[in-house]
């Protein structure tokens, strides 16, 4: 299978692009590389970022925000934010700040607390998100408007939605809606309409599925191409990020990489055809700034500069995971939560360290707030006292329809219960319904181990933030029909005996800077991690191969970083020759220690 | 004929059901107020969430805001004069609450 390399074109290269796929495939990356290739031809594009964890200010070394803002050094280039948690607060601020000094304060006080919910946070960023495709005067001035979205499950609501409101507004009888009373609700159906039409129109929309070599984040972007599909995206592409061919034939870490890449692009070799698809080679340093953009479509890997390499640093001694495991099971019980960007091995670590301590004795759940998870597929086998599920949408969405229902309509006649229906059937939905299944999973862990692993950054980060929403709103009330998980939630997450946070990342550059803008989240909103974990480091692995010696080397800067800056503990996995799959796998990988790697290596 | 004007507190749809809490109250209210209205009621209703204007507009409204805060709310005006205040009606009371609205706008003047 030889599959050409990745140029854009613009002659080719239609009005709207979305970059998409699992996290850490290099969305930020070939989003940003191609705007950049489009705008030095002469093209006027817009760059923008739907992942409530954004790191479009980092690879552009600029300042964003929720506006267009010029990209120095790249005429014809701006870039911008949609930060969910920032459109929330501008839309509270459209609707309140008028009404100071008209308003009593507790009436601004409990208007600010409505909208401080969920459903506010989703719809402000979905407006701002369909205002910009639906909506053609607001970018009129440019050629090309590029969308670098969150991973896969986030994405897929967002552009699900358009249709969604769509549909709901067309039924709706009782004339309000969370968007807002109907009447004025007429110039923004024009722009979901024209949202829906504008995504499946393949003269104006690309969606370029981003990937790895790598099993999960390919079955990904099958799964994504085939529901975008359905919603009507057709004109699909897919991009393979980091390809690997090493000149070492004796190298076993270089040989090992090959392999793998090369086993997942056989297995993926039906979806790989069906679609036009392109490569880009691995490169041997992370993409960052308008020099390193330049280098990943580019030609030559000998002329890039790697970072300057602190030489006199000795990484020091670091844990395994089964010291953090030994630590954790003193508890008895409680919750342990893998947080971390995208593709980082949160959903591996899980498995990891619920096989251990299931295999130790301890009653274990394993569960996955992510729509997109693979948790199954990752522990591929049974472990006794181990149990597991996941949180899905459309499934928690149905049952907590059929609770609010049941519980509901004793008490209220028919015209009643069908508008209750009418109103749960409401996008919204789904959000509430989520976010009870969350607080239930972490309620599980009051007599057992439950073992969490978190959607990406961004998606979590919308948890937390609804979290705290509903601990305001639950604060004023003297009743409440919210289930005891739902109102002790926030007090669980705060207590560092109850609920351990892993930050899970990969001693690169972006996923170290985003484990810890999430860590001072997670401390403005009083939780305290437990400890770090880098994953697959290249550290000691004694390759030959040029570039894996490279990436090695630039490794130590950002293992300095964490351990030095970042983290009051911190684990230590190395590069694994297979993937992690199945129990035996798992707790081999969390039996490995630093120590062991060093001495097993030497000659 | 009549006219029903209800001020809810902030909240994202009619039933509340986005709220922290359901109100079966609410939602029996809101069904009644849609019915009423199909059958040539003039209701108006308002949420402080999404259009507070309304709220600043009318003096009852304002003046009971002013004196009891959000506590207030839901505020339900006949013809401008306070029905209820700081809840929704009962099943009982929704019973002759709709048969008087629905007797007047029948009966117009002659």
């Amino acid at each position: 299978m030889k599959l050409p390399l990745y140029r854009p074109d613009p002659a080719q290269t239609t009005r709207y692009l979305f970059f998409t796929g699992k996290g850490g495939v290099g969305k930020t990356s070939l989003s940003c590389a191609t705007a950049l290739r489009l705008a030095e031809a002469g093209q006027r594009v817009l760059l923008v970022s739907t992942d409530p964890a954004s790191n479009l200010d980092e690879v552009l070394e600029t300042r964003l925000s929720n506006h267009p803002s010029p990209i120095a050094g790249v005429p014809g280039l701006a870039a911008m934010n949609i930060n969910p948690v920032d459109a929330a607060a501008a839309y509270r601020a459209r609707l309140i700040d008028p009404m100071r000094g008209l308003l009593p304060e507790s009436a601004l006080r409990s208007m600010e607390e409505q909208l401080s919910g969920s459903c506010t946070v989703e719809i402000a960023a979905f407006d701002e998100f369909s205002g910009l495709i639906g909506n053609p005067e607001t970018v009129s001035v440019y050629d090309h408007i590029i969308f670098d979205t969150a991973p896969t499950g986030h994405t897929l609501r967002l552009m699900s939605l358009a249709k969604a409101w769509d549909q709901f507004l067309d039924q709706n009888t009782s004339g309000t809606s969370c968007l807002g009373p109907l009447a004025g609700l007429g110039k923004q159906r024009a722009v979901y309409e024209a949202t829906v039409r504008t995504l499946s129109d393949a003269s104006a929309t690309t969606l370029v599925l981003v990937s790895r070599p790598q099993s999960a984040a390919l079955r990904e972007a099958e799964r994504t191409s085939k529901e975008l599909h359905a919603l009507g995206v057709t004109h699909q592409c897919l991009i393979i990020n980091g390809i690997f061919e090493t000149n070492c034939p004796d190298d076993e870490t270089a040989q090992a990489m090959e392999r793998r890449g090369q086993a997942a692009l056989d297995a993926a070799k039906d979806f790989i055809e069906r679609v036009p698809s392109f490569v880009v080679p691995l490169r041997p340093i992370n993409i960052l700034g308008l020099a390193g953009l330049s280098v990943l479509l580019g030609h030559d890997n000998a002329a890039t500069p790697i970072p300057e390499v602190p030489s006199a640093w000795t990484p020091p001694a670091m844990e395994g995971l089964d010291a953090l495991v030994a630590d954790i099971e003193r508890q008895g019980n409680g919750v342990i939560m893998t947080m971390g960007k995208g593709g980082v091995g949160k959903t591996t670590i899980a498995a990891a360290i619920a096989v251990r301590l299931a295999r130790r004795g301890h009653p274990v759940h394993l569960s996955t707030t992510d729509p997109a998870a693979h948790v199954a597929q990752t522990l591929a086998g049974q472990v006794d006292g181990l149990t597991l599920s996941r949180i899905d949408p459309a499934a928690e969405t149905a049952a907590y329809q059929a609770e609010v229902l049941t519980a509901q309509s004793a008490s209220m006649d028919a015209a009643g219960r069908a508008l209750l229906e009418e109103d749960l059937r409401s996008p919204c939905t789904e959000e509430i319904a989520v976010f009870r299944a969350f607080a239930r999973e972490v309620a599980r862990g009051t007599d057992r181990f439950v073992v969490l692993d978190t959607a990406p950054t961004g998606h979590t980060l919308l948890l937390l933030d609804a979290s705290e929403a509903y601990n305001r709103e639950l604060q004023r009330q003297s009743r409440s029909t919210q289930p005891e998980s739902v109102l002790r939630l926030l007090e669980r997450l705060r207590d560092p005996a109850f609920t351990r946070i892993l930050l899970v990342t990969l001693p690169e550059a972006t996923p170290v800077h985003e484990a810890s803008a999430l860590q001072d989240d997670l401390r403005r909103a009083h939780i305290q991690p437990f400890a770090w974990v880098i994953n697959q480091s290249l550290l000691h692995s004694g390759s030959c191969d040029p570039l894996l010696r490279r990436r090695e080397e630039a490794e130590h800067r950002y293992l300095r970083e964490v351990v030095e800056n970042h983290a009051s503990r911190t684990a230590w996995l190395p590069w694994q020759p297979d993937e992690p799959v199945g129990p035996d796998a798992l707790a081999h990988l969390a039996a490995t220690t630093l120590a062991r790697t060093v001495s097993g290596t030497s000659p | 004929m009549k006219t029903i004007q209800v001020y809810d507190p902030p909240m994202c749809c009619s039933t509340g059901l986005c709220g922290t809490n359901v109100d079966p109250a609410l939602v029996s209210f809101a069904a009644l107020l849609t019915e009423l209205s199909q059958k040539g009621v003039k209701v108006e209703r308002y949420n402080l969430g999404q259009q507070p204007m309304a709220f600043v507009q009318n003096p009852t409204v304002k003046a009971l805001l002013d004196s009891d805060g959000v506590a207030a709310l839901p505020l339900i005006l006949v013809d401008g004069n306070v029905h209820a205040k700081g809840r929704y009606l009962t099943a009982e009371e929704r019973r002759g609450f709709s048969q008087s609205a629905l007797a007047e706008s029948t009966g117009a003047p002659a």
